[in-house]
């Protein structure tokens, strides 16, 4: 199991390693909790408020565990325009999943499209949108 | 039999996969290639040349038999026989991560031609080429390049901006998931013309794909480029690090807040040193341009906007991807013509060009030619050249609504304008579809986009004003 000193060590030579650090203990843990925070600012000299502040920056950071399965539905204007605000209700009507608003894709000619984890769906309709979220 | 099937986002979201296992499973040898493009197309299989899609598993074996439809040859379909493709010139022919393919299509020639003339003449063809920023605000390149080689520091930067985040795009998407040799190319010959030896790739975290790919990449190519060094670093969500100051700030692994201009980021820019920052479609456009000369690039496009552009045909549209040509075509013949209308078979009522931050254009302006200054012109922007394409079903009030929405979500929070003003306008515009004092709450809305327009520290909050403003000259009836 990599420990948070394992990824503070990986990173020791790397120009601007917050980010990435950030990153890594997000994958490894699945959050960014108050004690890596700490412990992250610790090391690398900055202050706890600093490194909070990046962490409640960014869309992608979050501090507390999301145990349900996560589906990102993009809603930008591209999949808008092909119809992705009908699945929405389908997405409300339910709790099992969470599924979170993303802004693009970059999959814009065949939306509406989702991402599961780093796999990418697209062409959504009711249907396969159903079937995509009883199968994660 | 060898059937080629690109692995790019795009057809792995269409279900390449599948076909591709279906393939090996009947015993055929499958290449994955780049993707051409023709997303309506994806699936895309090719077999001899000859390309059948959208493919489904189940058309495995009429493929093999020789029996299933075919769309004819893939290089004489009239969407790729009418592009220009310089840029997207190796799109669907090669293997992404095969240098082997990139140095059989002219790979590395860039680069080797930039170090036999040295560095003030490489910068000499960026410029002579009039090549502009592709990221949307068409800063002449070869300026840019200039700036940074003429300013004295122990340390420079390279830094690609590949956080691709406005909808109706994804050419920088396909550059790094179909060609990363070509951008990875394009920045080592900027490090050698400015005296860089360091470059970064910041790829947004919506695109795993690309990342996986241009790290592979990376690690094929370092000894190519060295003493240039590339290193991949990836975002977190945040729009706004798409402005060069704030993707700055990211790399240095602060908040993604934008910093005031000047000092501009050439002459102090990542930790404080010059710094070139362009976007991925600038960069990969270069190699080419050495390659082939300046002047040759520049004789493609009109007026100042020299060279082709990576056009996106996006959102509801018949034939939607990636269509290179040069500048000067008109919205027109690209939305209607090459893009066949909508895909949903019902009228365009408009189309977003540019990202969330572009105008909303109607079909009585469809005369307008893809130009940056005949968009500024018509108080519109290129942007990234994205296309996105509505029928008459929107409701237009709705995304004005929505394109303050988008900004304040994504707002950095730290310029007062787009950070009151947006969540300002959506209360307004919520007013307004409610059908509570409109005529004065249009007027407020009016005065609140001038004032971030010009009082907006970066293009978030300064070009949202765009999309809404356009929406109601427009449509005025979708306010009412």
């Amino acid at each position: 199991m990599t420990s948070i000193d394992d990824i503070l060590i990986e990173h020791h030579d790397q120009e601007g390693p917050l980010l990435p650090i950030l990153h890594d203990v997000q994958k490894a843990f699945g959050h960014v909790s108050e004690d890596a925070m700490r412990q992250i600012a610790e090391t690398l000299n900055l202050t706890r408020a600093e490194v909070y502040g990046v962490v409640s920056f960014y869309h992608d950071l979050r501090m507390e565990v999301e145990t349900r399965p996560v589906l990102k539905l993009c809603r930008s204007e591209a999949c808008k325009a092909r119809g992705v605000e009908a699945l929405v209700p389908l997405a409300e009507s339910q709790s099992r999943v969470k599924v979170e608003t993303v802004y693009c894709l970059g999959l814009c000619s065949v939306g509406p499209a989702a991402m599961v984890g780093d796999q990418v769906h697209a062409r959504l309709n009711q249907d396969r949108f159903s079937a995509l979220m009883a199968a994660i | 039999m060898k059937v080629r099937i690109s692995d790019d986002a795009l057809a792995l979201a269409c279900g390449a996969d599948i076909v591709a296992a279906g393939f090996k499973k009947a015993g055929v040898v499958v290449e994955r290639v780049s993707s051409w493009g023709m997303h309506w197309l994806e699936p895309l299989v090719e077999f001899d040349g000859v390309g059948y899609g959208p493919v489904c598993v189940d058309d495995v074996a009429m493929i093999i038999d020789g029996r299933a439809q075919s769309i004819g040859r893939i290089e004489d379909h009239p969407f790729i026989a009418r592009q220009s493709r310089l840029t997207f010139a190796r799109a669907g022919k090669t293997r992404p991560t095969s240098l082997d393919d990139y140095y059989a299509t002219e790979g590395w020639i860039g680069l080797a031609k930039a170090r036999e003339i040295g560095a003030a003449a490489t910068i000499d063809v960026v410029l002579e080429s009039g090549l502009r920023g592709r990221g949307g605000a068409g800063f002449p390149a070869g300026i840019k390049w200039k700036t940074v080689a003429s300013a004295v520091a122990e340390q420079k930067y390279i830094v690609c901006n590949a956080d691709e985040g406005d909808s109706g795009t994804f050419a920088d998407r396909m550059v790094m998931e179909g060609d990363p040799f070509m951008l990875i190319e394009g920045m080592a010959i900027a490090g050698f013309a400015v005296g860089a030896s360091m470059g970064y790739v910041y790829i947004r975290s919506e695109y795993p794909h690309a990342i996986a790919k241009m790290e592979a990449a990376i690690r094929l190519s370092a000894h190519l480029i060295a003493p240039f060094v590339i290193e991949v670093r990836v975002g977190a969500g945040a729009y706004v690090c798409g402005e060069e100051t704030s993707l700055l700030n990211s790399i240095e692994g602060k908040r993604g807040e934008v910093r005031a201009k000047p000092p501009l980021p050439a002459l102090e820019g990542l930790f404080g040193k010059p710094t070139v920052v362009n976007n991925v479609l600038t960069l990969a456009t270069v190699p080419w341009i050495l390659a082939h000369g300046g002047d040759t690039y520049a004789a493609f496009g009109a007026g100042r906007s020299k060279g082709t552009m990576p056009i996106q045909l996006a959102g509801n549209v018949k034939y939607g991807g990636l269509f290179e040509v040069a500048f000067g075509i008109t919205l027109g013949e690209l939305v209607n013509e090459i893009g066949g209308s909508t895909a949903s078979g019902r009228p365009v009522r408009c189309v977003q060009v540019g990202g969330p931050l572009g105008a909303y254009i109607p079909p009585s302006q469809f005369d307008l030619p893809f130009d940056y200054e005949a968009f500024a012109a018509a108080d519109a922007l290129i942007g990234h050249a994205g296309i996105t394409v509505f029928d008459d079903t929107v409701e237009m009030a709705q995304m004005a609504r929505f394109a303050m929405e988008f900004c304040a979500f994504e707002s950095c929070g730290k310029c007062t304008p787009c950070r009151l003003g947006s969540t300002r306008g959506v209360e307004t515009i919520d007013q307004i579809i409610a059908g509570k004092n409109v005529d004065a709450n249009l007027a407020l809305i009016t005065d609140l986009a001038e004032t971030m327009k010009y009082g907006s520290l970066c293009a978030l909050g300064g070009f949202t004003p765009y999309p809404v403003m356009s929406a109601i000259k427009h449509f005025p009836e979708d306010f009412r």
